[in-house]
């Protein structure tokens, strides 16, 4: 198959890939393609959360969404929270307050499904942020703080 | 809008400020060679191998002691800190160059701030007393006379800096054991629940793990595992990935079998797609007659763990006696990240990026099997995702050593999802017979125990790709010393505790965190339970009754009934319900020697579901001096959550040929709406030595579950993990 370039919106630029294969998973494009290290690769089955990024507002897994469904969508990385590489936003913040990390691995997603999920629900009790957070893995078991850091950004929104 | 040409990531980091490059110079600067030269000292016993102070008063700390993501780093930055009299800000850390740091050992056992840190404290008191000594000449004073903050020494209104005295020179010292530390009680920085350096950059997506290791001219690879362990590699069709664009090579060698491709998504779709043919194998035992294949393993050799008395003679004359077999499941690191690793190989030296948790041994080993000199192998740690013992990030560099040779371009090893579940190295089975006798008076008069766990100790584990590849590799197995904790800290009249180490386990081992610590405190704290019970007495007062001799480990326990407030017991509850809830107690002195934790654990256990739920644990630890109590306690609670995870849920499954628990489901985690309330109560003892964190508290949860379930229910638990299928089970048969 002939390579193609198209453009693809990320973190509110329009980057140029180039691909050769449209069902590549977005998350490689982020990678590989751009460098991004916000995205992470943790299992390439959705299954996990590491690879989490905003298409269209939405969290989704990037290792299962191939190039060819994101189109025109504008897609944000961590590092696209809050437009800057040396200024954090309330939640990435808070990780910071709560110290809400070990190896790190997962926060990536943590903080993107934490951040879509904020967007919609202003003032979520423990249970829901529980919940919202049931399909993202952490391994290292720094659950309860990153409850702690979710909390603390919803109080402070 | 659109902008003329950007750099990429000019483009993506939004207002351009650039943090990281990731060109190989830069990269390496990153590191840490700044201020480097071929001749920096990496001797055990030279000061200059641990830390370097430049004319600015910047000091540099050289750890062979790696972040695992524990945040020790931080606490050996604060220690080196606190001892050299410098702000904390202005400690950069180099770790795990085998050019720049010393060989501490292994990132392991719970032993980095335990002992690397207490080698940093000594280079850095020593690297003190030598400034204050070149400062009394320059100032003209006394050494008493001088007084230091934040790396100025002061007298009489004069003063001159560290960067002054030494600024870009070596110190040129060996390390003086007698050099004075501080006193505790004039800390400033150890102590103090300072804030880590990595996690604003974690949370920023600016952190480079070793998975975003780039270097110019890099191909990707992937390794094309065997269907079966065992299996060997007889027929590779080459033209069954023509299709695929950007293929570079497929890399044949013996058993070893990858695919090299310009991007990282064709070397994954030709590893997927290559067609091989391989031989059959079915070594593995039938999973569901692992402990029978366990227990009819050759035995090698017995260790004995402990002997006080004689037992077997003061069982056969007690007046009750209980027994029990207890055993723990094979357990995966399971790490977030797979494992991943980049290797460059140039005019006759590799290089290595890797999250190994022992670079200067993984130099030896991929030495070894490439039959280079070690000093033609650089491996420089970056940090990857949590690895909790020995996991897969040695492997992966094995693959990408192989690899950078065999293609004379770097090469990037990503694996995937199944390698890391199905090939890390795995926490081997663990089986332990225990017997107990008592006396008319419920006092204990015997404790008899029978471990099977595979031979050997501590090691290096052998490299899949250089036994694949048929190259050199290290013989026999490495499962850590996995039998520690297997003797007990009460004092009975008559202990003996033995180890059967056995010829082989099903699959290569390793250690997981808290190796045989963890296992073994589950089979001796659960079996206590059960033995307190049929002496009638509440466990923590049994277990008081026999610790007499450690002031220590009974103000741990005293502790632990308060901040639990525990309410004496000495029957399982009778509840009628679906829900029954319990709590239980559990115990540890680490290693008989170090760090002392008590939990206990409150517990739901739905009787229809087979479900239990973990609702609250209350930890209490004694680690001495406590170094960053915030550190302290994120180990704490990770090590509940995970071995919470691991009691209830983790067991890696098997058929005849191969692991078949490849993802998340089919190897589930503990998941965030079933993670329990974790109370923790630290007992700082800022003059006592500090001992390590990393693992201890992961050894006392999965007994302190299972007494609890009795307590819920009436019911023993005995083998790891807990599923609902097992609970239900055992609910049955009462």
């Amino acid at each position: 198959m002939p390579s193609k370039t198209v453009p693809l919106h990320v973190n509110g630029r329009i980057a140029r890939i180039t691909v050769d294969d449209p069902d590549m998973p977005l998350l490689y494009v982020l990678r590989d393609n751009l460098e991004l290290k916000g995205p992470r690769f943790g299992c390439g089955l959705g299954q996990c959360g590491a690879c989490t990024v905003h298409l269209a507002g939405k969290a989704v897994r990037s290792c299962i969404t191939p190039l060819s469904a994101v189109g025109k969508k504008q897609i944000v990385t961590l590092e696209g929270l809050s437009g800057s590489a040396s200024k954090l936003v309330a939640i990435q913040e808070a990780f910071v307050a709560e110290q809400a990390a070990q190896c790190g691995y997962c926060i990536s997603g943590m903080i993107m499904e934490a951040a879509a999920f904020l967007a919609r629900h202003k003032n979520p009790d423990e249970a829901q942020i529980k919940q919202a957070l049931a399909n993202n893995l952490c391994r290292c078991g720094t659950h309860l703080r990153i409850v702690r850091a979710v909390k603390r950004a919803a109080a402070g929104a | 809008m659109f902008l003329d040409k950007p750099t990429r990531r000019e483009f993506l980091q939004g207002a351009g400020v650039l943090v990281v490059s990731f060109s190989l110079p830069s990269f390496v600067t990153a590191a840490g060679t700044e201020s480097a030269t071929a001749s920096k000292t990496v001797a055990l016993d030279e000061v200059d191998a641990y830390l370097a102070v430049n004319a600015s008063g910047r000091v540099t700390l050289y750890s062979g002691k790696v972040e695992l993501g524990t945040g020790v780093s931080t606490g050996l930055r604060q220690i080196l800190a606190e001892e050299l009299d410098v702000p904390l800000g202005r400690v950069a850390l180099v770790e795990g160059d085998t050019d720049l740091t010393p060989a501490q050992g292994k990132t392991w056992g719970s032993l980095t701030i335990q002992a690397g840190g207490i080698q940093i404290r000594q280079a850095a008191a020593t690297a003190r007393q030598q400034l204050l000594q070149e400062a009394a000449k320059r100032l003209a004073v006394a050494p008493t006379e001088l007084s230091v903050e934040d790396g100025v020494v002061r007298a009489h209104g004069a003063q001159v800096s560290y960067g002054e005295l030494i600024g870009g020179k070596n110190f040129s010292i060996k390390l003086d054991k007698q050099a004075p530390l501080k006193a505790p009680a004039t800390y400033k920085i150890v102590g103090k629940p300072v804030q880590r350096d990595d996690i604003p950059p974690k949370v920023a997506g600016q952190f480079t793990y070793v998975q975003d290791v780039r270097v110019p001219g890099m191909l990707h690879a992937r390794v094309v595992r065997p269907p079966a362990i065992g299996a060997a590699l007889q027929s590779v069709d080459e033209s069954s990935i023509t299709d695929i664009p950007g293929v570079v090579k497929v890399v044949r060698q013996n058993n070893f079998l990858a695919v090299v491709a310009e991007t990282e998504w064709s070397a994954i779709r030709a590893s997927r797609q290559l067609k091989a043919n391989w031989s059959e194998w079915s070594g593995l035992p039938e999973q569901d007659k692992l402990w029978e294949y366990v227990r009819s393993t050759a035995v090698n050799k017995d260790d004995e763990t402990s002997k006080v008395g004689d037992a077997q003679q003061a069982l056969q004359g007690a007046g009750k006696r209980v027994s029990a077999t207890y055993n723990f499941a094979i357990n995966s690191h399971a790490s977030m990240g797979p494992s991943c690793a980049v290797a460059d190989f140039k005019d006759g030296k590799l290089t290595c990026w890797s999250a190994s948790q022992a670079p200067h041994d993984l130099r030896s080993q991929i030495a070894n099997m490439l039959s280079m000199k070690d000093g033609d192998v650089h491996v420089i740690y970056v940090e990857g995702s949590g690895c909790y013992g020995r996991n897969g990030h040695e492997d992966a560099a094995g693959d990408a050593a192989l690899l950078a040779r065999s293609m004379g371009h770097p090469v990037r090893v990503q694996w995937m999802r199944d390698e890391e579940h199905g090939w890390d190295p795995k926490g081997p089975p663990t089986l332990m017979d225990l017997e107990a006798g008592l006396d008319n008076e419920g006092k204990v008069v015997a404790w008899y125990s029978q471990l099977y766990v595979p031979e050997g100790g501590g090691g290096n584990v052998k490299l899949l790709a250089a036994e694949a590849a048929g190259l050199p590799c290290e013989k026999g197995l490495f499962p850590g010393n996995i039998i520690n904790n297997s003797a007990i800290p009460y004092a009975f009249p008559n202990v003996h505790t033995v180890a059967h180490r056995l010829a082989q386990t099903p699959f290569r081992p390793s250690w997981i965190r808290a190796p045989g610590r963890m296992q073994n405190t589950f089979c001796n704290e659960a079996f206590l339970d059960e033995v307190a019970m049929a002496a009638g007495a509440d466990p923590f007062e049994f277990r008081l009754r026999y610790l007499a001799n450690d002031p220590r480990g009974t103000e741990l326990l005293q502790r632990l009934m308060q901040l639990s407030k525990w309410q004496g017991r000495n029957s399982a509850k009778s509840a009628a319900g679906d829900v029954a809830r319990g709590r239980g107690v559990t115990y540890v002195k680490y290693e008989l020697s170090r760090t002392y934790v008590g939990a206990v654990a409150d517990i739901e256990v739905s009787r229809k579901a087979g479900h239990i739920r973990v609702r609250r644990v209350a930890i209490v630890q004694d680690c001495g001096q406590i170094i960053n109590p915030d550190g302290v306690r994120n180990q704490i609670e990770g090590n509940v959550v995970q071995t919470v995870s691991r009691t209830l849920k983790e067991e890696v499954t098997f058929d005849r040929s191969r692991v078949t628990s490849l993802d998340w489901n089919s190897y589930p985690i503990l998941r965030f709406p079933d993670v329990p309330d974790i109370d923790i109560e630290l007992i700082d003892r800022p003059t006592e030595k500090p001992w390590g964190v990393g693992e201890p508290a992961a050894s006392v949860v999965p007994s302190a579950i299972a007494n609890a379930v009795f307590d819920a229910t009436g019911v023993r638990l005995r083998s790891v993990p807990f599923t609902p299928a097992k609970v239900r089970a055992a609910l049955q048969n009462t």
